[in-house]
């Protein structure tokens, strides 16, 4: 769990970041979760993953690869979300004005390295 | 979707819409069948109302082993699909929900929303109390009423 939060803290550092999980992409549950003040996960992690499969399976129809990052931008809040290649979501929430590049970078490096 | 007592449509109706469930069941903690979605046959409703409810008491009893609270909730993952079973109360008393769910849907979803519907259907259950007339002499002709509401028959 301790490799989990020093994952997770990476992300959770960058500017707008409110809070960072992990979460099983098939089953939509979290697997751990970082800094998550005022956020409720477990509907943000089952809902998300919901999102990138319907997404996966959305680019396999229509014969691309399937999305390597995801970027929901709402009024008041940004979600953004990575596939890992074990069948884990890597997942951050934050304020509009995140800083998206950085937190797509730190994003990728987790699950790139794998947990 | 078929319900016994018609509160329940609006809640099941949403918590069917939002998680994509292929079958649910609501039932009596004695395996009452209260409300079904997806089931064809009467048989397979009874059966799978009186497995669950089974399945619900052999867990209060292994809680109760262990003094533990009675767990909330199961889950099985299948290849294909899989299974939610949950205990939670109303103000008509203890019901259980099993939902089966395939792979458009997922664990993490079934388990939000039906949490939800349990908060909706404690605001619009009925305050007085159930009646136990199904415990009673006309047993046969209340279990054919609601099997005819269940399968619309």
């Amino acid at each position: 769990m301790q490799e989990f939060a020093t994952a997770l803290d990476s992300i959770t550092r960058v500017h707008g970041v409110r809070g960072a999980m992990l979460v099983s992409l098939s089953d939509g549950l979290v697997v751990a979760e970082s800094s998550m003040d005022g956020v409720d996960g477990v509907p943000v992690a089952a809902l998300t993953a919901s999102l990138a499969g319907r997404l996966r399976r959305t680019t396999e129809a229509a014969g691309r690869r399937p999305p390597t990052f995801i970027h929901l931008r709402a009024t008041t809040g940004t979600v953004l979300a990575v596939p890992s290649h074990d069948d884990l979501l890597v997942v951050a929430i934050g304020a509009p004005d995140i800083n998206v590049g950085l937190a797509r970078l730190e994003m990728l490096h987790v699950a790139e390295r794998g947990i | 979707m078929r319900a016994v007592e018609p509160w329940v449509e609006g809640p099941l109706a949403t918590f069917l819409d939002e998680s994509a469930a292929r079958l649910t069941l609501l039932m009596t903690s004695a395996g009452q069948v209260l409300a079904q979605h997806g089931f064809t046959r009467a048989f397979d409703v009874m059966s799978a109302a009186a497995l669950g409810a089974g399945i619900m008491a052999s867990t209060d009893e292994l809680a109760r082993l262990m003094d533990a609270p009675p767990f909330r909730a199961m889950a099985h993952q299948g290849v294909q699909h899989g299974l939610f079973l949950s205990g939670f109360d109303t103000p008509q008393g203890r019901w259980i929900g099993l939902v089966v769910f395939g792979p458009e849907s997922s664990l993490g979803l079934v388990q939000l929303f039906f949490e939800r519907l349990v908060v909706d259907l404690a605001m619009k259950a009925p305050t007085e109390a159930p009646s136990n007339r199904v415990l009673g002499s006309d047993f046969e002709d209340e279990l054919n009423a609601s099997l005819r509401t269940l399968f619309g028959q």
